[in-house]
């Protein structure tokens, strides 16, 4: 098969700064859906408070074309990369271009630089340093296109890991659930209501990764194909909206907008869980470049694929399937 | 707070804001600012509290109200800024300064992220004649924001950078925020806290223990983890 043309570099640079200026400023259509419906059925009155002016926020934000919130949190990629596809310079230009946008949107949007070295505390006023923006990759066949998504998500609280074991079981994972859900929920520090990702299996790091992109890289309304895990997700988004906290740790039951839970197979004597709550502004927006020159706009990363919750050895491409009916 | 149909009290408040006007603020008040406010967090306290550097401008002169934030902001050509979006930082990192902060600065409002302890309000606000406000969400930075009429100044951003410079911002119904403790060192989130508390047995009912235990579980780190 024959490869398609090269994506240019320079549309990567655009799409990439139109992408951290849409994720700043717009609040993502599933997101404030489920933020609707959590108002309307909110009954604190102070918790009530919070999600009005959060709604009259996005709306100044989408009209003033400004962020949604100030912290920006710590700017991140993820890139999609279909089998076929190429860009321009390679997966080293494809870097230097997400760092180019990821400065230039930081001036020009504003957004606000929010990382420093970690000891020195220098800040190079452009969210870029070292191992900053992270970017992270996955692949897709049968496809030409590259997505990429940007995601702001804050850093300081609202996140958790713990290793559990089989015999804890669901009341383990339920436990650890609410014991950060309400740790970091009073006074509002994990700025709920928010999309919570869990991580359940794998090592630590792939935990701790799953979750957070489960938080972030999932839609609101959207369900893990497996049924177990499904029912799990609808189960622990009732019981974190059970515990009689809303918003800003007001009296409340707005507390998850939704769950999602992504698997990994772990270790035989383990079941490793991590917690990650979104934000109140759930910053995220993805661009899809093909060949030819097109890009299209979304706020659905689509990032777990078929593909990327495959459980066997071997994986069939379209182009190998073809050629084994031929 | 709320009247009978849950709606909460709205109060404008301007700057330097008047003893009176700190005593009429009730727990839960929706408040909206005038005037000018200042950005200083854990850099500003660091460079005046413990090295010893005269704040850069005569903060009792200037205004009362100090804001725990860092601006979505840029320098643009001219040396003049780009101001997009104001939220808060989590406040609680610096109670350590206030009590001397108050003193060097004359601040009576904190506007911030989440609070600080009831244990803070007593022992440092009270005598302080001081109230915090709450930013809401978190965060409304947009609404913020739109709040700022004018940047007076950026002192120290070639040394601290954008996000720890002290900013000193011209505000107009800059809001809203929710009183969080008043004049009596009462905290809104530990009132809520406290209700809260109340159902968590109830949701954590039988829920069985992990088999692993962690520090902090316990009050004691020479325990054995293994429940």
């Amino acid at each position: 098969m024959p490869h398609p043309p090269k994506i240019a570099a320079d549309a990567l640079e655009d799409a990439a700064r139109t992408v951290m200026a849409k994720a700043g400023i717009e609040i993502p259509d599933d997101y404030l859906g489920g933020i609707r419906e959590m108002a309307d059925t909110e009954r604190g009155d102070l918790s009530a408070f919070v999600l009005q002016a959060m709604l009259e926020n996005w709306e100044a934000a989408k009209a003033d074309q400004r962020p949604m919130c100030a912290d920006t949190g710590v700017p991140r990629w993820y890139v999609k990369y279909g089998n076929e596809a190429r860009v321009e310079g390679g997966p080293v230009e494809v870097e230097r271009r997400l760092r180019r946008a990821t400065a230039r949107a930081t001036h020009d949007v504003p957004l606000r630089p929010n990382r420093v070295h970690p000891l020195s505390r220098r800040d190079n006023d452009n969210n870029v340093g070292i191992n900053a923006p992270e970017i992270e990759y996955s692949f897709e066949p049968d496809a030409d296109w590259v997505d990429i998504t940007t995601v702001h998500k804050g850093g300081l609280f609202g996140t958790d890991y713990r290793m559990l074991f089989p015999a804890d079981g669901i009341d383990g994972i339920k436990r650890f659930y609410l014991d950060t859900l309400v740790a970091f929920g009073k006074r509002g520090l994990a700025c709920q209501p928010a999309i919570v990702g869990i991580g359940l299996g794998g090592s630590k790091d792939t935990c701790m990764v799953l979750g957070k992109q489960a938080a972030c890289l999932r839609t609101v309304g959207d369900r893990n194909p497996e049924p177990e895990i499904a029912a799990l997700e609808l189960e622990l988004k009732e019981l974190g909206n059970s515990i009689g906290m809303g918003a800003m740790g007001f009296v409340g039951s707005s507390m998850v907008v939704d769950c999602h839970i992504e698997v990994g197979y772990t270790h035989t004597g383990g079941m490793p869980m991590s917690v990650h709550c979104f934000c109140l502004s759930s910053r995220r927006a993805t661009a899809r470049l093909h060949p030819d020159g097109r890009v299209e706009y979304r706020t659905d990363p689509q990032w777990f694929t078929p593909y990327m919750r495959r459980d066997t050895v071997e994986w069939q491409t379209a182009a190998e399937s073809f050629e084994k009916s031929a | 707070m709320a009247d009978s149909r849950g709606k909460l009290r709205e109060v404008r408040l301007t700057t330097p804001v008047s003893d009176a006007a700190l005593r009429g603020l009730q727990l839960g008040d929706v408040v909206y600012l005038d005037g000018l406010i200042y950005t200083g967090r854990e850099s500003v306290y660091k460079r005046v509290l413990q090295d010893g550097m005269a704040p850069p401008v005569d903060l009792k002169a200037l205004t009362n109200v100090n804001f725990h934030c860092s601006p979505a902001a840029a320098r643009n050509d001219d040396g003049t800024f780009n101001v997009g979006a104001v939220t808060a930082t989590a406040s609680f990192r610096f109670s350590k300064w206030l009590p001397k902060w108050f003193e060097v600065s004359g601040a009576k409002v904190i506007v911030g992220k989440g609070g600080m302890s009831e244990q803070d309000y007593r022992d440092v606000f009270v005598p302080a004649g001081a109230v915090y406000l709450t930013t809401v969400g978190y965060g409304t930075g947009a609404l913020l924001g739109r709040g700022i009429r004018r940047v007076l100044d950026a002192h120290w951003i070639d040394d601290l950078g954008i996000a720890q410079a002290m900013w000193v911002l011209e505000v107009e119904k800059f809001g809203p925020l929710l009183v969080e403790s008043d004049l009596d060192g009462n905290s809104l989130f530990e009132r809520q806290n406290r209700i809260v508390n109340q159902g968590l047995a109830r949701v954590y009912e039988g829920l069985k223990a992990p088999s692993l235990a962690r520090y902090g579980e316990t009050d004691d780190r020479r325990d054995e983890l293994i429940g």
